[in-house]
């Protein structure tokens, strides 16, 4: 999957330090420091409380399979087919996207155990994965 | 319900281009022909149209349509976003303001070089320009640039929570196609599918294979809003709205609400449902047929239950069962759909609904339809529609 071709996402104020964490090898969760409400994908503001305040904590990586798909067509430049996408449930309760490494897609099965790693590209762009993980 | 806007309005007017795969015109051209034959079909001068409403995504202005048609003083102008997720809110936008005086008759349209332009299936690239980059970023970061692969995600969760077989997706993409085949405008017409032909498809991302994303298509299409009283002096039955609403609700989002806690169904349509039956005084026992958004086979599944036409992992029985096809309970998308006979962004499917409500739609069924119901884009905000016979 490593591919220097990928659309990068912009890094703004609400969503840059949450790929610099990435490239530290570190899978953030955003945090309110007020009310300490766990979210992703990451906000400025806080639904619960309204504040603006937040951290981020290290998740553990692990989590399970809660839906996926497998994409085939059609295929872009900068990406290598087929990509299977995993809706990982983390034990920290919230969920994230990410592709889904190291199985073939015909193995893949909903609630399996998942557990984050880390790929670089060739042009150094790091992105948090799942692969498959023995159950806890 | 306070702010009823039940009965104050009615579609009055139906236009649309040639459906095609290269229109070899510009989409302002599309759109203006569409409103054009639009006003035609309603038999109202352009100069009495006072406010014009259309997509964000719609390439056209409305002084730019307004121009090549010749409408003049102009109240109420207004783009509604999140794709095809405006379709019934283009109806509220123009109910609302007849509702209230500002204005009389209302013109809305979407017109696209879906298929020779910018193809929307061919996914989202570099060339975002709305302020919701970021979002779209989490997934284009991974190869997610299309629809499909959105909507593969929830529709994926859906069928494994309930045990939905491939077959059902391959029912409602032939059954749709067996309605085109006798539309003349359709993509489908003298086309057929049969369960062979989807299953030969081609798999785009799983469940969703070739067969069961909707068409690409070059084309128009316009209905003008006006009063029900001044309807009822046009050239057409009037379509009169029972009930219009947009509907997001939380946690909502573009295409990949995948962080709230139910992920197996359609929470902003059940919203729109509730909405549009209060407001209405209908229950789905009152819906003679239905016209669901259907940009993908797996949506029509879903919003089958949404809408309380079954119960939650009962759609699967009620498509097998014959009850969306001809001569069924609720046949849905009798022209083909989005599916099958055009992808102009559901506006195709509302003009639809009006005409079963004439009673003159191309594969009209054989009962009376007094109620027609109508939905906008799916896992996105979106709405529901409810038409009546006046
Ligand atoms: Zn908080």
């Amino acid at each position: 999957m490593q591919t220097a071709g990928r659309i990068k996402p912009p890094m703004t104020a609400d969503n840059g330090w949450w790929w610099e964490q990435a490239a530290q090898q570190v899978l953030a969760i955003q945090r309110c420091t007020s009310c300490e409400t766990l979210r992703h994908p990451p906000r400025p503001m806080c639904n619960r409380c309204r504040s603006l305040q937040w951290d981020f904590i290290a998740a553990s990586g692990r989590g399970t399979l809660a839906s996926y798909t497998v994409l085939e067509h059609p295929q872009f430049p900068g990406y290598q087919y087929p990509i299977a996408i995993a809706l990982v449930e983390l034990e920290e309760g919230e969920r994230i996207t990410a592709q889904l490494v190291g199985i073939e897609p015909d193995d893949i099965t909903f609630g399996m155990p998942l557990q984050v790693s880390f790929q670089a590209d060739p042009d150094g762009f790091v992105l948090p994965v799942f692969e498959p993980a023995e159950e806890n | 319900m306070e702010n009823s806007l039940k009965n104050q309005a009615a579609i009055a007017g139906v236009g649309q281009t040639r459906y095609s795969k290269e229109s070899g015109v510009s989409e302002l051209s599309l759109a203006s022909e569409a409103v054009a034959n639009c006003l035609e079909d309603a038999g109202l001068a352009p100069g009495e149209v006072d406010g014009m409403v259309s997509y964000t995504l719609d390439s056209s202005d409305e002084i730019e349509v307004a121009q090549c048609v010749g409408i003049g003083d102009l109240n109420m102008f207004a783009k509604i976003n999140y794709g095809g997720g405006a379709a019934v809110g283009l109806i509220q936008q123009a109910a609302m303001a007849i509702a209230s005086g500002v204005c009389n008759n209302v013109v809305v349209w979407r017109a696209m070089n879906g298929r020779s332009g910018r193809r929307m299936g061919q996914g989202t690239g570099q060339q975002i320009v709305s302020s919701d980059l970021i979002h779209w970023s989490w997934y284009q970061v991974y190869g997610m640039l299309t629809p499909a692969s959105w909507v593969a995600m929830i529709a994926h969760k859906y069928m494994h929570t309930y045990n939905v077989p491939n077959d059902t997706l391959a029912s409602v993409a032939t059954t749709q196609r067996q309605f085109a085949v006798s539309n003349p405008a359709a993509f489908g017409y003298q086309k057929p599918m049969s369960t062979e032909d989807y299953y030969h498809s081609k798999m785009v991302s799983y469940p969703l294979r070739v067969f069961d994303c909707c068409q690409e298509t070059d084309g128009g299409c316009a209905l003008l809003i006006t009063s029900t009283e001044r309807a009822k002096s046009l050239k057409q039955t009037p379509a009169v709205i029972r009930a219009v609403t947009q509907a997001s609700v939380q946690g909502q989002e573009q295409m990949t609400s995948f962080y709230r806690d139910d992920i197996a169904s359609l929470p902003e349509m059940e919203y729109a449902a509730k909405r549009v039956y209060a407001m209405s005084g209908l229950g789905p026992d009152d819906i003679d047929a239905a016209c669901l958004y259907d940009a993908f086979t797996t949506e029509i599944v879903m919003q089958l239950e949404s809408f309380g036409f079954c119960g939650r992992g009962e759609a699967k029985d009620f498509i097998a069962d014959g009850h969306i096809g001809p001569g069924g309970r609720l046949p849905n998308n009798t022209h083909g759909g989005l599916l099958s006979e055009a992808y102009i962004h559901g506006v195709n499917n509302i003009a639809q609904a009006a005409r079963l409500i004439r009673g003159n739609a191309v594969n009209q069924p054989d009962k009376t339809v007094d109620h027609v119901l109508v939905s906008s884009g799916v896992g996105v905000p979106t709405g529901a529609l409810i038409l009546g016979r006046d």
